[in-house]
């Protein structure tokens, strides 16, 4: 889950944006999909078939899709700055949220769901994880390989030159807040399936946790730079140091503590690498 | 106010443009004029709205009033990508190059190549061929680059703007603008902006040139157009114009239309 988000989040951040609403627009879409298929089976979605968790999971893409385009709107159209839009953003999808369930979570999530994607394996691989995999995948290959990854890195690197070369700017900056939406959307499905609950209140630190994986994974805060393995080995690092402290034998609390302090001295040696080369 | 002097109908043309920053006037009343396959140079004191002028004339910066004329037809140039349509080019001063892209990748900018069939239709690019093409194309512009596969933003000021300028001469059909395409150069590479300005007028395409390096000006430029306090004050044909008639019209000193 928290992949499917840092990659979104790796696009946002290399047009030197950023969207601190992906937690709440994940559970947003959650309590939608889960009202949704709990309305479709009759108030109880435990024995609902195919069919009801296919419109679940439409809904959990439109619903995080409308916050990525609210989001995008505010953003290229209104020129608000990023961090205030998804800073309102964060507040009031959790609101919406908690306004659809009346603050209740959602409980009864459909069976098939729940077997199929949460818990499901085919040859030892978990399905959870082989969804992250091809979602990962697709958005290397958008970000590296197409035009719109070129154009990404245009928009972040610097917004006035793309345009005066005739790049339509703002549009792209909607489709990529969109884009994010849609796969806080879908991160919100897999978190329903895997938890079998919408878990309303345990998405607050996701936006940082997934900031903190671009970022580690060398993606630039300003903008214009950054890969999607990269934020691959971010997303690893903080379970990797958690596992490394425990065989250690060092306190686990420590590794909050050292992902911080990673993340300061990752953003510096970017401050010391951009001013060393943007002389002239 | 006067047509074009060879009487034919101009390829491009400004009419009383007029545009305000806040309270700060850049152009009141400009007008411009420019016909096909000659260099004309736009020249003025700091301050005067040549970059105004260009920014206006390349979709950048919408006028508040006024009329652009291209081939006697009016025109509204509210993109960077209107004016491209119209086979219209710039090479800007600042702003021209994304710092963390390749040379190849900002030549070309916005107008990605794309992969043949299927793949192409998803948007991958061709990402060879563009490195190809760059390259090609650099080495016939006499731009020289060590490495073309570095971020431009490491490169040195004047490569980057030698880049610029290519890009703006590469995709030109029409009218290429470049906003002092040689300040940041040093001598041998300005020789050879200089050279390209007259292969691309050769082809028949329009180079509007600023500058504030007088020579270079005379050297190369068909006509002089001269800006004072947004408005054009004179217009001289370079074979027979001195340096002191230039700085005359530039401080005020001389007028020849369009006094007010």
């Amino acid at each position: 889950m928290l992949l499917v988000l840092a990659v979104g989040m790796t696009f946002v951040i290399i047009t030197a944006g950023i969207d601190l609403s992906v937690g709440s627009v994940l559970v947003f879409a959650g309590v939608v999909a889960a009202t949704v298929m709990e309305a479709l089976g009759g108030g109880d979605a435990t024995d609902a078939g195919p069919g009801v968790v296919i419109a679940g999971l439409v809904a959990a893409l439109v619903g995080g899709g409308v916050w990525g385009l609210l989001n995008g709107l505010l953003v290229a159209m209104a020129r608000i700055p990023p961090l205030i839009v998804t800073l309102g953003s964060f507040g009031a999808a959790l609101g919406a949220a908690q306004l659809v369930t009346d603050g209740v979570d959602v409980r009864t999530v459909p069976k098939a769901l729940r077997d199929g994607l949460g818990f499901g394996q085919t040859f030892q691989v978990p399905h959870m994880v082989a969804l992250a995999a091809v979602v990962t995948l697709a958005g290397a290959w958008l970000l590296h390989t197409t035009r719109f990854g070129r154009r990404t890195f245009a928009v972040g690197s610097s917004a006035e030159a793309a345009r005066r070369a005739g790049i339509p700017v703002r549009g792209h900056l909607v489709r990529v807040y969109t884009g994010v939406g849609l796969l806080a959307g879908l991160a919100g499905f897999m978190s329903l399936a895997y938890f079998g609950t919408t878990t309303i209140s345990g998405h607050s630190t996701d936006n940082l946790n997934a900031i903190a994986a671009v970022v580690l994974g060398g993606t630039s805060l300003f903008g214009g730079v950054g890969t999607v393995f990269g934020t691959v080995i971010g997303v690893f690092i903080p379970a990797v140091l958690t596992k490394g402290f425990v065989i250690v034998g060092v306190q686990q609390f420590w590794q909050p503590v050292a992902i911080s302090a990673v993340l300061v001295a990752a953003v510096w040696f970017d401050q010391v690498r951009r001013r060393s080369r943007d002389r002239g | 106010m006067t047509g074009s002097g060879d009487g034919t109908t101009p390829l491009l043309q400004a009419r009383d443009l007029r545009k305000s920053y806040g309270s700060v006037q850049a152009l009141r009343g400009a007008s411009f004029d420019l016909a096909a396959g000659e260099v004309v140079a736009l020249i003025g004191d700091n301050g005067a709205g040549k970059s105004t002028l260009v920014k206006c004339l390349s979709g950048v910066e919408a006028p508040d009033s006024g009329e652009i004329v291209i081939d006697g037809s009016p025109v509204v140039l509210d993109s960077p990508s209107a004016a491209r349509a119209h086979g219209i080019e710039t090479a800007y001063q600042d702003l021209a190059v994304a710092p963390d892209l390749d040379p190849a990748a900002n030549l070309f900018l916005g107008r990605e190549l794309r992969r043949p069939g299927l793949l192409g239709a998803l948007g991958m690019l061709d990402k060879q061929r563009m490195r190809r093409e760059a390259a090609e194309q650099f080495s016939r512009l006499g731009v020289t680059l060590q490495d073309i596969d570095v971020p431009i933003g490491s490169l040195s000021g004047g490569q980057r703007q030698s880049v610029a300028v290519a890009r703006s001469v590469v995709w030109a059909s029409r009218v290429v603008f470049l906003d002092e395409p040689t300040a940041a150069l040093g001598v041998v590479q300005r020789e050879r902006v200089l050279d390209v300005v007259r292969k691309v007028r050769d082809t028949g395409v329009a180079v509007v040139l600023i500058s504030h390096n007088m020579p270079e000006v005379l050297a190369v430029a068909d006509r002089i157009e001269v800006l004072r306090l947004g408005a054009r004050v004179a217009r001289f044909t370079a074979s027979d114009v001195t340096l002191e008639q230039l700085v005359g019209a530039m401080t005020g000193a001389l007028t020849q239309e369009e006094g007010r």
